[in-house]
């Protein structure tokens, strides 16, 4: 394994030279970063290019960088409006796990969607036709569009859901909570009277904190 | 000429071959079916974003939630994340319990598989057959963790403890007498190896009782053989992996070819189909229960000679011992932080797969260095098999369906997450 990603790492630099914005080889695990606008290019190449030859794309999830690195608590949410990491260009970004079974060799490739408002990325449906369901479910968790992407419905959420609920302005108890009103002999939506508490809070230590690598 | 329309039916959510809570519209001309649009996420939990308020300890029980019919398994993909991020060397026994842990649970989950799916599609002996066997696993589980269905024994670092010295006993009752009691617990008598000896000798005449009630039954064929058929090329651009892939014939067992804990040592071998049909999928499953059997044995021998520790001895990831926390002050401490603010975990990402029962179950985990994660996304096996049962369904009869879905082996937990 370690060896073909020394040579898979070869490949990748020769083959995109100057369209790879960050290759990294860390844990055993190789994370390519490309730019939205050749996505679609490096994507398609990576699947046909027969040194590459990545059949299959075993996962595709969204990524919401908003509080990344942060644990200061403001009103039960993990959210610092100004905060913007700095090692992170945007806000969302998409991850894909890609598998070649002719290589046996796995790839992440990662690409952020520039407008922070309106996430926009290409679909990548036309490459590997499993993305359909899994560009859905980004798109309805956390509000990336996919254009090009020939049925882009909510997926997981309640039929009439409203925001994106895994994006971590979303409050975990959410907004509104559904009960049986004996009134109106029917099922209701009303806000939520829960209030939202934190057991254990998040916490980050400095580096080597305790002793662990 | 009359004019003909297609016919548009709602199938499920509560019907008792979607094997849970799934909602399929069908779009039907006669019998046939035009188009499939299945509607998940009845069962959405959001195991992912609860995870992200949770530490890494207090989120383990949830992955047991996800596949709920092959629970350590779950568990297996989730602490191997962790234990990537930390590298951290488990012990050579702990590899060697999860192992034996991991064939008993893909045994499990096969024969929950073969007596639902066959009872969908017309034979009910199986389903007695196949939760007669079952039910013996689930003591195992019992015996181990405590709990029948959701164990929790996997813990970053090895498990939670080694395995014990006695199986629990059936007690006589006004339905058993003593004598029958006594014939009960003839084989729990020594200690839960033992007991898994004994399982593992007689259970291929198991599988052989299951194989004699459908492999040449002519209405088992007629309901399996050329249904849902997909070729290989098809089963890779749909991200099938597992049986599904392997019934399409491609080769293709990260135990063999990415091998993780111990399965570069143990002797098995990979069942692959030819056609891609239920048939095929049906046939490979079954052997793929023969195999777990055979890797149960050499676990078994393996772990009766070599003792040792089961978890790591590192107290910034797993708890020191009950009877050194209650005398010494150190570790007293250690036990507190642990459990209440939880563990650190490195900034990073790390993509952690195991051979589920059902396909690659894989779990995503990014780290900013806090005690809980800062992303973590389950790659569900089913997730991708589900949503190919718009094209496997295409140009079949509706009761075609329901060994389509059969065959899927679909479980609404980890598919809505």
């Amino acid at each position: 394994m370690a060896a073909n990603l020394n040579v898979l790492t070869d490949k990748l630099n020769s083959i995109f030279t100057n369209q790879i914005v960050s290759l990294e080889n860390t844990l055993s695990e190789l994370t390519l970063v490309i730019n939205a606008i050749d996505m679609l290019e490096i994507l398609t190449r990576l699947r046909d290019d027969p040194d590459l030859c990545f059949e299959q794309m075993m996962d595709l999830c969204g990524v919401d960088y908003f509080t990344y690195g942060s644990d200061v608590c403001e009103g039960g949410a993990y959210l610092k409006s100004d905060f913007v990491p700095e090692a992170y260009p945007s806000r969302f970004a998409v991850v894909y796990h890609l598998l070649s079974i002719t290589h046996n060799v796995r790839l992440r490739v990662r690409v952020f969607a520039t407008d922070n408002d309106l996430p926009i990325l290409g679909s990548v449906v036309n490459i590997w036709p499993c993305a359909n369901w899994y560009e859905r479910e980004a798109f309805d968790l956390y509000g990336i569009v996919f254009t090009g992407h020939p049925d882009l419905r909510r997926l997981l959420t309640d039929y009439g859901f409203v925001g994106n609920p895994f994006r971590k302005d979303f409050p975990l108890s959410g907004h509104v909570e559904m009960r049986y009103d004996p009134e109106q002999q029917r099922v209701i939506y009303q806000p939520v009277v829960i209030e939202p508490r934190e057991l254990v809070p998040r916490i980050i230590r400095e580096n080597n904190y305790g002793g662990v690598k | 000429m009359a004019e003909i329309k297609n016919y548009t039916m709602n199938f499920g959510p509560q019907h008792p071959s979607a094997h849970g809570v799934l909602r399929l519209v069908l779009e039907l001309d006669g019998e046939v079916i035009e188009r499939a649009d299945p509607h998940i996420g009845l069962l959405h939990r959001g195991t992912e974003k609860l995870a992200e308020h949770k530490t890494y300890l207090q989120s383990l029980p949830y992955m047991d939630r996800l596949d709920y019919v092959s629970m350590m398994c779950n568990e297996h993909a989730y602490v191997m994340a962790i234990e990537k991020l930390l590298a951290l060397e488990v012990p050579l026994r702990a590899q060697y319990i999860r192992v034996m842990f991991d064939e008993i649970t893909r045994i499990m989950n096969h024969l929950l598989w073969l007596g639902a799916h066959a009872l969908d599609i017309g034979a009910m002996t199986v389903f007695l057959y196949a939760f007669r066997e079952r039910e013996d696993l689930m003591d195992v589980y019992e015996a181990v963790s405590g709990a029948r269905l959701h164990a929790a024994y996997y813990r970053p670092g090895g498990v939670y403890r080694d395995l014990p010295d006695s199986m629990p006993m059936y007690q006589a009752s006004k339905v058993h007498n003593a004598k029958a009691v006594k014939k009960m617990n003839e084989n729990r008598e020594g200690s839960l190896l033992d007991f898994m000896e004994d399982f593992i000798t007689r259970f291929p005449t198991c599988v052989d009782e299951y194989e004699t009630l459908l492999t040449d039954n002519r209405i088992w064929k007629q309901r399996t053989v050329g249904i849902g058929v997909v070729t290989p090329e098809r089963a890779l651009a749909l991200g099938f992996s597992g049986a599904m892939l392997r019934g399409s014939g491609i080769a293709w067992d990260l135990r063999k070819k990415q091998p993780y804990e111990v399965y570069n040592r143990l002797d098995f071998d990979i069942p692959v189909g030819v056609e891609g049909d239920c048939y095929d999928r049906y046939l490979v499953r079954v052997e793929e229960m023969r195999q777990s059997n055979r890797i149960i044995k050499q676990c078994i021998s393996w772990l009766r000679q070599n003792p040792g520790p089961v978890i790591v001895n590192n107290f910034k990831v797993a708890p020191p011992n009950r009877e050194s926390m209650k005398q010494n002050m150190e570790e007293l401490i250690h036990h507190f932080k642990l459990f209440t603010e939880g563990m650190h975990i490195p900034s990073g990402e790390a993509y952690a797969a195991v051979e589920h029962p059902k396909g690659e179950f894989g779990i995503y985990i990014i780290s900013d260095g806090a005690n809980k994660p800062y992303r973590l996304k389950i790659r569900a096996p089913g997730f991708a098999h589900i949503a190919a049962l718009d094209e496997m369904a295409r140009g079949h009869m509706i009761a075609d369906v329901v060994a389509i879905i059969g065959t899927q082996d679909i479980v609404f937990g980890e598919v809505d997450r």
